[in-house]
């Protein structure tokens, strides 16, 4: 009798803990549905071609004719391919910039000892608390001034710096034992040398993650070009995204537009795929978005 | 060390530039043209000192209009987003299979270009000739009556600026709290398990105090970070948001400084400082209404 009790005390416990379980798994795969759809539905509708998609009063999860053609009509009937030139060279500039002025600067707070050294280190931590919405009025009246509208130099000057990365970095470079920099100096490495050869490959990985986030900032900053440039020669894809919007394919070519999107977003996509712990841990330390 | 000295210094020299020319300057330089009455940006002229910015400002329309729906963003998406993220971040902890998969799926919204979703989200929402959209499909199949969600009522219209919101800054919050979750200590479950403690009961005296230091950073962050809306609003509404109807604080400042109704430096100037004023008191706000409710080890 007692052990026919036991047994069913154990096994309601079981079933509670399975339907739990269930309830679980039903949330996160409904947030994961959320998620996911959107993403979907862009690949889905650019591969529906325009005569089909008009067509379609009540909206098909599938269609059984996908077609390449609008990815063809986003390349030809706007300039999406200058457009993610352009955004290359922005990104590509802005990350490189950022790396040397970032490099050095964590160098001089990790390893160098100097009067001033730790106001200098508060200054710039107090820094991080500046919003970029009050520095980007002077700022666009700077690059306005000084005829930079519509220029590489004005879309990336003022985007280069981030204090955050520094404090990053400089973190990491101080956690390199001392002794391996008194090692160098005694075979007469010059400390720039040092700096390149033994700090920055100890260092690589913190390296790679604020690159990737910079990347990633680059590739989806919006205000500031939009501010900065009116020429279409110089716009990035953030800015190509909101001018097909609003005057793109002549009519209201949503599947072309999709086409745009995805192409837009395959990029970032790949990336985080591939350094996706690295960007997570990174965000995770100090991520602004949200 | 008298070498290092100089040495020192030139290797900050590049970021001091960098951040001297576009951070500090400007800094200062911002609330200099506050002040500036009447500033004209051809001539590079102004013709007083004083508050008539901020007044200007102040009894604008467009701008009280805009402080309307920021507020009414930040208190339906701050709450919002911070409770759903608690409740996946608690489910992902207490999975193992797939655990890896959802992570990844969950944080997908942070890599992804905010005005390029948007364009689908408007899509799915929107009302066009052709066609309802697919949400209001769903809402006339469960009976529900079709809105123009995207140039319709007002409500309607901020449902899917919130809904927006809250899937752009979901992955943040989860990432933050998964790891909060997974750094509390088992031994306190342990010994509430050997107590029989309920579930509810460990979770309110257990999980919820271990975890405040980072649900407190997320409600802070949080704040500013919907105080600052922007793009979301021009991805599903377009960069003419003033006629929407769904301007926010920053739109309104960066719409003062360029565009059609652009080349008012001292206007946007005020109105930023008027959004960064807000911003500073709630989080004032916010960290003293913390003292009572964060548990710091």
């Amino acid at each position: 009798m007692e052990r026919l009790d036991y047994q069913k005390i154990e096994h309601n416990a079981l079933l509670r803990r399975r339907i739990g379980k269930g309830i679980t798994y039903t949330l996160l795969g409904l947030w994961a549905l959320i998620v996911l759809f959107p993403f979907y539905w862009m690949l889905l509708t650019s591969v529906k071609s325009y005569g089909q998609y008009s067509g379609e009063s009540i909206p098909q999860f599938f269609t059984l004719y996908p077609t390449l053609e609008n990815y063809q009509m986003a390349f030809t009937a706007v300039p999406l391919a200058k457009y993610l030139l352009n955004t290359v060279i922005f990104t590509v500039l802005t990350t490189a910039l950022m790396l040397f002025v970032t490099v050095l600067a964590a160098f001089g707070f990790s390893r160098m000892t100097f009067r001033g050294r730790n106001l200098a280190f508060t200054v710039y931590l107090a820094m991080m608390m500046i919003p970029n919405e009050l520095v980007i009025i002077t700022n666009f009246m700077t690059v306005t001034n000084l005829d930079w509208r519509d220029t590489f130099t004005g879309l990336v000057l003022p985007s280069v710096t981030s204090v955050f990365y520094i404090y990053l970095l400089k973190e990491n470079f101080a956690q390199v034992p001392d002794e391996l920099y008194w090692a160098a100096k005694v075979d007469g490495t010059s400390d720039l040398k040092y700096l390149l050869r033994v700090m920055v490959p100890i260092c690589r990985p913190t390296i790679v993650t604020i690159t990737v986030l910079k990347v990633i900032e680059c590739w989806n900053s919006y205000v500031w070009p939009r501010l900065i440039t009116d020429n279409p020669d110089y716009f990035l894809v953030s800015n190509a995204i909101q001018t097909i919007r609003e005057s793109g394919f002549g009519r209201e070519n949503i599947p072309a537009m999709m086409a745009a999107v995805v192409v837009i977003s395959l990029p970032l996509i790949v990336l985080f795929l591939v350094f996706r712990q690295k960007i997570m841990a990174g965000v995770a330390r100090g991520g602004t978005k949200g | 060390m008298e070498k290092q000295n100089r040495k020192g210094w030139l290797y900050l020299l590049p970021s001091m530039l960098f951040l001297g020319v576009f951070m500090v300057y400007p800094l200062i330089d911002v609330f200099i043209y506050s002040f500036e009455e009447g500033f004209h940006s051809v001539s590079q002229s102004y013709n007083g000192v004083g508050l008539y910015n901020y007044a200007y400002v102040l009894r604008d329309p467009y701008f009280l209009q805009a402080v309307k729906n920021t507020f009414l963003l930040v208190i339906i998406t701050v709450p919002l987003s911070t409770g759903l993220a608690l409740l996946i971040s608690l489910g992902l902890s207490s999975v193992r299979k797939l655990r890896n998969l959802f992570q990844t799926i969950f944080f997908l919204p942070y890599v992804t270009n905010t005005l390029a979703v948007g364009l689908v989200f408007m899509i799915l929402f929107k009302k066009t000739t052709y066609t309802d959209g697919l949400v209001n499909l769903l809402i006339t199949m469960f009976g529900g009556e079709s809105v123009d969600f995207i140039t319709g009522p007002y409500w309607a219209k901020m449902l899917v600026l919130s809904l927006y919101t809250v899937w752009v800054v979901m992955p943040f919050k989860v990432l933050v709290l998964t790891g909060a979750l997974a750094s509390v200590n088992d031994t306190y479950y342990n010994a509430a398990r050997v107590d029989g403690t309920r579930s509810l009961r460990m979770f309110s005296r257990i999980t919820l105090p271990m975890i405040s230091p980072s649900v407190f950073y997320l409600v802070v962050t949080g704040f500013i970070g919907a105080f600052k809306a922007y793009s979301d609003s021009v991805a599903l509404f377009g960069s003419n948001l003033n006629d929407a109807g769904m301007n926010t604080i920053v739109g309104y400042v960066y719409d003062m400084l360029y565009g059609a109704s652009g080349g008012y430096p001292s206007f946007a100037s005020a109105a930023a400082i008027v959004l960064f004023a807000i911003v500073l008191t709630v989080t004032c706000i916010n960290l003293m209404g913390s003292r009572k409710f964060v548990h710091y080890t």
